[in-house]
């Protein structure tokens, strides 16, 4: 039995999850409270991929990040990384699709409690970071948590688009759904069987670990208002 | 001293204010929309005024949307109306936050008689109890002017009258200029040096004899 596919998968879905989160994490921070002109129209973008197909996503990956796309030729010529059929494709569809889940779960928890308390510290003399770091961030973290755990089951779970852009290759980039699906398509019920159970145990303990946290957790802080 | 002197376009109404505090409690008095918090927002740096000039001292706080002292260097201690404390750090922890040194905070926790709540967190003290650590976490950073929402308003009579105690002890102590916002007469009355009352924008002095 090939276990590549478990390994592949829990990378793809770990770097795609660490990076989707060093980056919605912010934007909903900066996005959320601000009006602006075209707002909505930056966060319907942002939420657009929620509801494509995978297929539809997988085509404009491979529109944008192809040989001949305008950021996959210059990842080519400047780099020599080429994203079609490699793990990177594979991480990249899993980014695009899992994005949107950790930006509105980021912006419904920093929407979650007065903004006084952020003005209170600026009052009181500490730095934009400070009040990111040591306000903003653990106010909202019960709901950053949540998002992750959806954003790491979702990227674990990603399949049409991982298929469009980074293709089938056994030991490169077939991730677990993948696998499934090629091992149903070739007969080998067993290895499939073997794959469902193991992304049913982990999507299952997931879920239940973070009900059980938030039971625990979400009540802690919560201001009275 | 602190000097303002601003206008600022409301939905309603234009906002004008001109008034100076020495060491004193100056009373905002008005019903509620009539630009008072506004007010406050602006000398804390929470939002600009149209034109105008805020001064805290010799100190400049605000003379133009590019030339303004941002929020963190104005050195205002702020109560909002609902308290606004840190609901995941302790009292003690609300107040250092900003503090200007050790000493500081362990000065104010004896002062508002809060010292025995040190290690709780906000969601297990009770309103009055709230109120003073907001007072004392305003006070740490030692500011040049204390500005306080309405920060009664949600207590019974009783807390009441021991915050007013607590804060006309205070003023004795620290000498600073107090802007205390209020709706409530017997309030104003009762903590208020001088009254300014306010009404869709337009302040006008009153003597607290003529309450």
């Amino acid at each position: 039995m090939n276990f590549s596919p478990l390994t592949l998968s829990l990378q793809t879905a770990g770097i795609a999850t660490l990076i989707v989160f060093l980056t919605a994490v912010p934007l909903a921070r900066l996005i959320s409270r601000k009006l602006f002109p075209g707002k909505s129209i930056v966060e319907s973008l942002v939420l657009l991929p929620m509801v494509l197909p995978p297929t539809v996503v997988g085509f404009l990956l491979l529109y944008l990040f192809g040989n001949n796309g305008p950021i996959g030729k210059l990842l080519i010529e400047w780099f020599g990384i080429q994203i079609v059929f490699s793990w990177l494709g594979a991480v990249i569809a899993a980014i695009a699709v899992s994005f949107p889940l950790m930006y509105q779960s980021a912006s419904a928890s920093f929407a979650n409690y007065d903004p006084q308390i952020e003005q209170a510290a600026l009052t009181m003399g500490a730095s934009k970071w400070k009040v990111f770091f040591t306000i903003s961030f653990p106010l909202a973290w019960p709901g950053l948590l949540a998002g992750l755990v959806l954003t790491f089951a979702r990227a674990l779970g990603e399949f049409g688009a991982t298929l469009m852009l980074a293709g089938y290759i056994p030991g490169q980039t077939d991730t677990i759904p993948l696998a499934i699906y090629f091992a149903v398509e070739s007969g080998n019920m067993e290895a499939a069987r073997l794959w469902v159970f193991i992304i049913l145990a982990l999507g299952f303990s997931s879920i239940l670990w973070l009900n059980w946290w938030s039971k625990k957790n979400i009540l802690r802080f919560q201001s009275e208002k | 001293m602190l000097f303002v002197s601003i206008q600022k376009k409301l939905s309603h109404f234009q906002l004008q204010a001109a008034f100076q505090i020495k060491s004193e409690t100056v009373i905002l008095f008005g019903p509620s929309g009539s630009g008072k918090t506004t007010i406050l927002n602006c000398i804390a740096g929470l939002t600009d005024p149209d034109t105008g000039e805020i001064s805290l001292d010799d100190t400049i706080l605000f003379k133009s949307k590019k030339n303004k002292l941002p929020i963190q260097k104005r050195q205002v201690g702020y109560v909002f109306q609902d308290y606004a404390l840190f609901p995941h750090m302790t009292v003690r922890k609300n107040i250092e936050y900003g503090a200007y040194d050790s000493l500081v905070t362990q000065q104010l926790l004896n002062l508002l008689r809060i010292h025995h709540l040190a290690d709780k967190y906000p969601r297990q003290i009770s309103g009055g109890e709230k109120q003073r650590v907001a007072l004392a976490r305003a006070l740490a950073t030692k500011p040049g002017v204390l500005l306080l929402d309405e920060p009664f308003s949600s207590l019974d009579e009783e807390t009441k009258n021991e915050c007013y105690h607590h804060l006309n002890r205070l003023k004795k102590e620290w000498k600073i200029p107090i802007l205390l916002v209020t709706h409530d007469k017997q309030e104003a009355k009762k903590l208020g040096d001088r009254i300014l009352s306010i009404r869709e924008g337009k302040l006008k002095s009153l003597p607290p004899e003529a309450f």
